[in-house]
C-alpha cells in the first residue's frame, strides 16, 4: 500500500496548477457572470494536452493514466467547475466510451481528434422523460439499409452546442426494454440534428447545456458502438467512468473553497482579532479539510481501480456521493465563514457552492449512488 | 542547429524567508523553480526548435534533485538532458561552476549556447560569460530578443537606457533576460514523456576533463565572509493632504536630499 503519487503526478499537478492559475482562474467570474463558454481556454487546454489525458498516443491521447487525467479535472475545478466539467465530459462521456467499446476504425476517427482537441465531445442519455429512470428512452434510431434514421430528444446535454461529436443512446428495439437501447456516434453538421433550447442554469454558467433535436437524421451504420442493443450497457459503464471525473470536479471546487476560506479567515478581522483566531473558524476548517481528505482518497482509489482493470463501479458512486456532498458542504460553509461578503459576487465562494450543487445530481443523483452502493451491499 | 542551455534549479524566492537569526535563506519546504532568466533561455531554444527544428539539449550543474529543473525541461520540449553531479563539484563559486559547465560543454556538439543572465538565488550574472571566455566563444549579455539571419543572428542586448541590436556569427554564447519571452507551460504529454521515455544523462567528474584545481569548494576563489539581513527602514511619515500640497511635499523633499 502507498499513498504517494509518483513524480510524474507531482509534476502534472505543478503544471496544473499553474495552468489552472494564469489561465482558468482569471477567467473564473466572467464566464460564470456572462454565460460564456470558454473558448480561448478550451484552445490552449488543446495546446498543451488536456483533452486527451488517458488515451493512448496512438489515438491522439497523452498516454496518461486515469489519476493523471483526475489531477487535472480537480485542479481546474479548484479554479472555475465549468473548465473541469468540459474536459470531465469530453473525455470521460465522449472519448472513453469511443475508447472502450468502439471499433479501430472509430477511434481512428473519432477519438484521435477528440483526443488531440481538435474537436470536442458530448454525451446524450438524458430525455424530458428519461433522468435517473434512463432506461425509460424515447429517442429511437431505425435501421434503413446503411443507415439508421434518429428521431427524438435529449435534453441537458453538456458541451451541446459546442461539441462536433456526440455520442448518444436510442431504442433500436422498443420490446427488448434496456436491451433494445443502442449508442451511436453522431456528427455536429448531420443533417436532421440541431441544437434546441439552451439552459439557464444555477451554476457552472460557463458551460454550454442544450437540448439535441434528431429530425430524421440519417447516420451510417458504421457509427454504432459495439452492437445493437448494448446502448444501455455502454452508457452504465460509461456514467461509471464518469463519475470519477465529476467526483474529481466536486473536490476541486471544495477545495477551491477551502483555499479561499483559509485566505479569507487570516485577513478578516472582527473583534481586533482575525476570524482565524476564533475556534469556531479553526473547527469549521478542521472539519472542511478533513472531509476533502477522505473525498480526495476516494476519488483517488476509484482512479486507481479503473486503471487497474479492477472492478470499480462501486468506489466510483461512493466517490462521486462523497465528493458531492462534500463539495456541497464544503462550499456552504466557504461562504458562511465569508459572512456577507461571501453571498456577494466580490468573493469567489459564492459561485462555487452554486457549482457545487450540479454535482449532487449529474452523472447519476446522489439517491442513485446510493442506489448502487446499496445494491452491492444486498446482492 | 545545436542548441546547448544551462539552466540553474533555484529555490522560488518568491517565497523564501529568511533566518532572522542567522540571516540566512530557510530552504526547508520552498519550491525548486527553474531559474527565470534560464526558463526564458530555454524558451527562447524552444521557439528555434519550433521555426528550424533545433536540437535542444539541457545542461545544469547540481545536486541529484535538479533531476526535477531538467525534466521539466524535457516536459517543455527539450530534446535531452544533462546532470552534472558529483561531492567534488560541491561548493562551487561562478568560476569554478563555469569551469565544471564549460568542460561538459566541450564534449558535447553546440552552434548556440544559452545561459540566463543571473540566478535569483545568486545574483551574479558571472556563470553565461565566465563558459564564453573558457570556451573562447564570442557572447552577447543580456538578450531580450533573438533572431536568425543566416548563420547568424541579430541580438537585442538591453541596457537600463537603450540597446545595442548585434549581428553575432555562431557558435555563440548568450546569456537571456526573463523579459525575453512568456516561457510555455509543460505539456501533459510532455511530462509523461520526460518520466517515463526520456532519459537524464549523468555525468560525474570522472566524464569531463577538467582542472581538479578549478572544482569545487577548494577550486573557489570567492570566499563568503558574511552574510546578513539589511536592517528594516524606519517606519515612513504619513501626510492626509491634498494632491497640490503632496506635489509640494515631494518635491521639498527630493530638494532636501539633492535629488533633484
Amino acid at each position: 500500500m502507498n499513498f504517494n503519487l509518483l513524480k510524474e503526478h507531482q509534476m502534472l499537478i505543478k503544471l496544473y496548477e499553474e495552468f489552472t492559475e494564469k489561465e482558468v482562474k482569471p477567467w473564473a467570474e466572467e464566464i460564470d457572470e456572462t454565460e460564456t463558454f470558454p473558448v480561448n481556454t478550451l484552445e490552449k487546454l488543446k495546446r498543451y494536452g488536456f483533452m486527451g489525458i488517458p488515451f493512448p498516443k496512438k489515438y491522439g491521447g497523452a498516454g496518461g493514466d486515469i489519476l493523471s487525467y483526475i489531477l487535472a479535472v480537480e485542479t481546474l475545478s479548484k479554479a472555475c467547475a465549468t473548465t473541469g466539467v468540459v474536459v470531465s465530459a469530453h473525455t470521460s462521456l465522449c472519448g472513453a466510451p469511443i475508447f472502450e467499446f468502439g471499433s479501430e476504425e472509430q477511434k481512428l476517427k473519432y477519438l484521435v481528434p477528440l483526443a488531440s482537441g481538435e474537436k470536442l465531445g458530448a454525451f446524450a442519455l438524458t430525455e424530458a422523460n428519461a433522468g435517473t429512470d434512463a432506461a425509460a428512452q424515447q429517442t429511437v434510431a431505425v435501421k434503413d439499409g446503411d443507415n439508421y434514421i434518429i428521431n427524438g430528444s435529449k435534453i441537458f446535454i453538456t458541451n451541446a452546442g459546442i461539441a462536433d461529436i456526440y455520442v448518444i443512446m436510442a431504442m433500436t428495439d422498443k420490446s427488448q426494454g434496456t436491451r433494445g437501447i443502442s449508442a451511436f456516434i453522431v456528427e455536429a453538421d448531420t443533417p436532421g440534428f440541431t441544437i434546441g433550447k439552451k439552459e439557464a442554469k444555477m451554476g457552472i454558467r460557463g458551460s454550454s447545456t442544450c437540448e439535441l433535436i434528431f429530425e430524421n437524421c440519417i447516420i451510417p451504420k458504421e457509427n454504432l458502438i459495439g452492437k445493437e442493443g448494448k446502448g444501455f450497457s455502454i452508457a452504465m459503464k460509461t456514467l461509471d467512468g464518469g463519475r470519477i471525473g465529476i467526483a474529481a470536479q466536486a473536490l476541486g471546487i471544495a477545495q477551491g473553497a477551502l483555499d479561499e476560506t483559509v485566505n479569507y479567515v487570516k485577513e478578516r478581522r472582527q473583534f481586533g482579532k482575525p476570524l482565524s483566531y476564533f475556534q469556531n473558524t479553526q473547527f469549521q476548517l478542521a472539519e472542511m479539510k478533513t472531509k476533502i481528505e477522505a473525498a480526495r482518497m476516494l476519488v483517488y482509489k476509484a482512479a486507481y481501480l479503473k486503471e487497474s482493470n479492477l472492478p470499480y463501479a462501486n468506489e466510483a458512486a461512493m466517490a462521486k456521493l462523497y465528493a458531492s456532498e462534500t463539495a456541497m458542504e464544503v462550499t456552504t460553509k466557504a461562504v458562511q465563514l465569508h459572512g456577507g461578503y461571501g453571498y456577494t459576487r466580490e468573493y469567489p465562494v459564492e459561485r462555487m457552492m452554486r457549482d457545487a450543487k450540479i454535482t449532487e445530481i449529474y452523472e447519476g443523483t446522489s439517491e442513485v449512488q446510493k442506489m448502487v452502493i446499496a445494491a452491492n451491499l444486498l446482492k | 542547429m545545436k542548441i546547448i542551455v544551462c539552466i540553474k534549479q533555484v529555490p522560488d524566492t518568491t517565497e523564501v524567508r529568511l533566518d532572522p537569526k542567522t540571516g540566512t535563506l530557510i530552504r526547508e519546504g520552498v519550491p525548486s523553480i527553474i531559474n527565470p532568466d534560464d526558463k526564458s533561455g530555454l524558451e527562447a531554444a524552444l521557439r528555434l526548435k519550433d521555426e528550424i527544428n533545433a536540437e535542444v539539449t539541457v545542461l545544469t550543474m547540481g545536486p541529484p534533485q535538479a533531476d526535477a529543473a531538467l525534466r521539466e525541461a524535457l516536459a517543455m520540449g527539450a530534446d535531452h538532458a544533462i546532470l552534472l553531479t558529483d561531492r567534488a563539484f560541491a561548493g562551487s563559486d561562478t568560476w569554478a561552476t563555469s569551469c565544471t559547465l564549460a568542460a561538459a560543454i566541450q564534449k558535447l556538439e553546440y552552434d548556440l549556447i544559452i545561459a540566463g543572465r543571473q540566478a535569483i538565488d545568486g545574483d551574479t550574472a558571472q556563470v553565461g560569460p565566465q563558459i564564453a571566455e573558457h570556451l573562447n566563444l564570442p557572447q552577447v549579455s543580456y538578450v531580450e530578443d533573438l533572431k536568425r539571419d543566416g548563420d547568424a543572428l541579430i541580438l537585442k542586448r538591453v541596457f537600463e537606457d537603450g540597446y545595442h541590436l548585434i549581428r553575432v556569427k555562431t557558435p555563440c554564447l548568450i546569456t537571456t533576460l526573463k523579459e525575453m519571452n512568456e516561457a510555455r507551460y509543460m505539456s501533459v504529454g510532455g511530462v509523461l514523456d520526460a518520466y517515463r521515455e526520456k532519459e537524464i544523462e549523468v555525468w560525474s567528474l570522472k566524464d569531463i576533463e577538467v582542472d581538479h584545481g578549478n572544482l569545487g569548494l577548494t577550486g573557489s576563489p570567492t570566499k563568503v565572509k558574511k552574510s546578513f539581513t539589511k536592517g528594516a527602514k524606519t517606519a515612513g511619515k504619513l501626510y492626509d493632504v491634498d494632491s497640490k500640497e503632496a506635489a509640494k511635499i515631494i518635491i521639498d523633499k527630493l530638494r532636501e536630499k539633492y535629488i533633484i
